[in-house]
């Protein structure tokens, strides 16, 4: 009973000389300019010319041969909310991160500040391996007033922005520390993609997903792997992302053989993994870790009784939430998950503070020249979380609970800690 | 699998009454949808019956009696509209307008549209009454000629109507029509230099016309403007003419409905297509027939299950790919339900553009219950229920009914489905 899906767009389909052929999705745009008026950049930036032009306009235009990419591709902040704003199924994204790795590529000089700014913050595992080995004396570095107005200054990384501060002991670290798995299963077999900001900034992250995993049976494998490419792939690093990309593909598809699925706690990396990927890249193994990925409490919600046993948790040591779901959640069909399985704790609320991108998109609301719009992004949301009751804030995105500290100086968790706190009875640190 | 009790597929207007209605009525509602809301395209405005045999419908309720017995509205009756409608009333509140009887809306095209409910910001623009109408149109977009319009618009209403083309201040050619919205509802000098440039052409209008792009709160906006003319000394109404998309008005709609559905607390699941489904027999005999049991959506490419008592279709119609064609058959792409049709393609249009075509009546068949039938006319699954444009029976585009079926039906199906779970 399965549906007729043979007139699907199918995304990569090799030109002799390796480009995507991206034709059937400039063809498919009607014009309707639904994707414009989905575009946050759009609405408070008077040089944004849109996804509209940025997609299948763009594409066309640059079939010819002496026509460049235009430098407006750097200000798209790679939200995807277009993608799904689309009726026709254009693939925009797709069309914008391969426009920007052909711009970065034949128009932006490799020797430009912004150039060397951009891969520096695309690469930023790279640049954390490297702080976290002594990360007091960086977070101390990072923090200082002066290194901040110089990175401003001379970098083009905004000095409004903290920081984020390096774990005194990353992910791994603990894993290796705590011997591994836990619990031993050949049924129940996930693989963490734990992605380098659970690793380096936010460990207590990934230990929450470890807990709640092994809570319900699991035995967790926490495998060498890259970056997801998602900073990549926003600043037109696609070299650099195919490099990370054929790793995690190759290390992935080799547990996808032993009976294990793929979760992921940061839903910009599940993104990559099962959007990105497959309209990137073709390696071999590709489709298949894309369709054995999942978001982390989505698979709990697909393999476990998780409402069932939420509600029979009747004390949890965490307070009320202000939740926003990240752009890359609400790309995936997440949007509505977190309230939806928080509902089922009775003394836990976790309040949706509305549909409005956060703003920061990753490494976009960092860059100095996108500083303003970034804010005037975000100013829906820092206005509904000071409406609602709560002072915590909660989110999936890394990136967006920055935005959400910055904007209101709440403290913010992941969800996988509220399912931790309730599962396991830990307190929710602080 | 994740269990829910009502699962709605598709996220437009018929779909959103049905999760809305299921939700109020006390069933845990997941409303899932392969893409944003297509109401986003949708003009904002609510017709119910604007015309039968070519003819404009004064009182779409009189009208309706003598529909035929195939149309959705004879089949799920008059007491369903009336649902849907009060369920409308409740979630729009003071932002609609409209009673018991068609208004003519004038749009970007110069024609008046027959429509039961409009958004406010439109009600003083109202064709019919015989006010002096000054239409402006943005020289930037393409999409609203005021003056052609209003040249048209002159010719069918009583009335004066003249149109102005004026360049809006500082922006790039290409602006969203966003990016207006949000200049005119945060930025008091873009109102301002607005204003300057259109007060000297209104020479004694009763009433300025706007393409909508009033944004979230266009009363707010009005009330700005005709401020702003009244202090220039040309005090006249302000009103917004509906676009076509990206469209304003559809989007404010659709942000009405999407905070209704999480007050209350439907989950929405936007951007997976539902790509397969499985059934049993609802019973140990044969008579029993089938019932849905799970419902596979593709998240990227993850096939992600769900396990829900009841289902209801709202996927729309040729257009919304609720119903979809080859070369040689017309069906439904999730369940492959009934969809009568003439078997020889030839048949399913006539020649002349605006004909009476059969394919604008393409769609599964339900019964009073809103449940899809089979081609024998039983029930094909017990559980499953449809509205909206994936219903057929009737060309809703020509009798300007598409709205009105989507909240009768989805009313019905709505409140039917969620007598089912609590009765189970």
């Amino acid at each position: 009973m399965s549906t007729d899906n043979e007139d699907d767009f199918e995304p990569i389909q090799v030109f002799p000389e390796g480009d995507a052929d991206l034709r059937p999705g400039a063809d498919s745009c009607y014009k309707c300019s639904t994707c414009d008026s989905s575009c946050p950049v759009a609405e408070v930036d008077d040089d944004f010319p849109g996804p509209k032009f940025q997609g299948p306009e763009q594409w066309r235009l640059t079939r010819k041969e002496d026509q460049e990419i235009d430098d407006s591709i750097m200000k798209c902040s790679n939200c995807m909310r277009c993608d799904g704003a689309c009726p026709s199924d254009v693939p925009l994204s797709q069309m914008h991160n391969t426009a920007r790795a052909q711009y970065v590529e034949e128009s932006m000089s490799k020797l430009s500040v912004e150039y060397w700014r951009n891969r520096l913050l695309a690469n930023y595992g790279t640049m954390a391996r490297f702080g976290s080995m002594f990360p007091r004396l960086t977070n101390a570095v990072m923090g200082n007033s002066l290194v901040q107005k110089l990175n401003d200054r001379f970098v083009g990384i905004t000095s409004e922005r903290d920081f984020p501060e390096f774990a005194t002991e990353t992910f791994r670290e603990w894993w290796a520390d705590r011997g591994g798995a836990a619990v031993e299963s050949d049924e129940k077999r996930v693989a963490y993609f734990h992605g380098d900001y659970a690793n380096y900034n936010t460990p207590e992250v990934g230990k929450a997903m470890v807990r709640v995993f092994e809570h319900f049976g699991y035995e967790v494998a926490v495998p060498e792997q890259r970056c997801s490419g998602t900073p990549m792939f926003a600043n037109g690093m696609l070299d650099d992302a195919r490099r990370a990309a054929r790793f995690n593909v190759e290390t992935f598809a080799d547990l996808v053989d032993d009976d294990y699925d793929i979760v992921c706690s940061c839903t910009s990396c599940s993104m990559a993994l099962r959007q990105e990927y497959p309209e990137l890249f073709d390696f071999d193994d590709t489709e298949r870790v894309s369709a054995h990925t999942y978001d982390a409490v989505e698979y709990l919600r697909i393999h476990e009784d998780l409402d069932g046993e939420l509600e029979a948790v009747d004390d949890v040591d965490a307070p009320d939430f202000a939740y926003h779901a990240p752009c890359h959640a609400r790309n995936q069909g997440l949007d509505g998950q977190t309230t939806a399985v928080l509902s089922n704790l009775g003394d836990v609320d976790a309040h949706d503070v509305g549909e409005s991108c956060s703003g920061i998109s990753g490494t976009y609301g960092w860059k100095s020249e996108n500083y303003d719009a970034s804010m005037a992004i975000g100013e829906e949301m820092f206005e509904h979380m000071d409406e609602a009751e709560p002072e915590t804030g909660l989110t999936e995105c890394p990136t967006c609970a920055m935005q959400m500290e910055h904007g209101s100086d709440y403290p913010v968790k992941h969800t996988l800690q509220v399912l931790e706190a309730a599962l396991t009875d830990r307190p929710l640190p602080a | 699998m994740i269990g829910t009790e009502v699962l709605v597929v598709g996220g437009g207007l018929a779909g959103s009454v049905a999760a809305l209605s299921a939700a109020r009525d006390g069933a845990r509602v997941t409303l899932v949808s392969k893409s944003e809301s297509t109401l986003r395209q949708a003009s904002g405005l609510v017709d119910v019956l604007g015309r039968v045999d070519g003819d404009l419908v004064a009182d779409p309720f009189a009208a309706i009696e003598d529909l035929p017995e195939s149309h959705p509205y004879s089949v799920v009756g008059t007491e369903a509209l009336r649902e849907g409608l009060a369920l409308f009333d409740d979630v729009t509140g003071d932002r609609y307008r409209g009673g018991d009887r068609n208004a003519l809306v004038p749009t970007t095209q110069g024609t008046v549209k027959p429509t039961l409910r409009y958004p406010a910001s439109v009600a003083p623009g109202i064709a019919g009454d015989g006010h002096e109408t000054l239409l402006v149109g943005i020289s930037t977009d393409p999409d609203f000629d005021a003056k052609r319009a209003a040249d048209t618009l002159a010719g069918t209403v009583p009335g004066e109507v003249r149109g102005v083309t004026v360049r809006f201040p500082r922006l790039r050619d290409d602006a969203k029509r966003t990016r207006y919205a949000k200049l005119l509802t945060e930025d008091a000098e873009f109102r301002d230099a607005l204003v300057e440039k259109i007060a000297p052409k209104v020479d004694g209008a009763d009433r300025v016309g706007f393409p909508a792009v009033f944004g979230e709160d266009p009363a707010f906006v009005r009330a700005e403007l005709e401020a702003g003319f009244d202090a220039a000394g040309e005090p006249v109404s302000v009103f917004e003419v509906p676009t076509g998309p990206p469209s304003i008005p559809g989007t404010r709609l659709r942000d009405l409905l999407r905070h209704e559905l999480e007050a209350a607390g439907v989950e929405l699941v936007t951007g997976v297509p539902v790509v397969d489904f499985e059934a049993e027999s609802a019973g140990s005999g044969d008579e029993d027939g089938e019932r849905v049991t799970s419902i596979v959506v593709d998240r990227n490419g993850a096939r992600v299950p769900y396990a829900p008592e009841q289902v209801v279709l709202a996927t729309g119609g040729l257009v919304g790919e609720g119903i979809d064609s080859e070369r040689d058959r017309v069906y439904e792409p999730v369940f492959d339900l009934h969809v009568p049709h003439p078997e020889d393609r030839y048949d399913w249009s006539e020649e002349p553009a605006f004909g009476d075509h059969a394919f604008a009546r393409f769609g599964v068949r339900i019964d009073d219950d809103a449940r899809p039938l089979d081609a024998d006319g039983a029930v094909a699954y017990e559980n499953l229920r449809a509205a909206g444009a994936v219903v057929g029976g009737a060309d809703t585009a020509t009798g300007k009914a598409a709205s009105g079926v989507s909240l009768a039906t989805g009313s019905r199906a709505g409140t039917r489905a969620a007598t089912a779970v609590t009765q189970s």
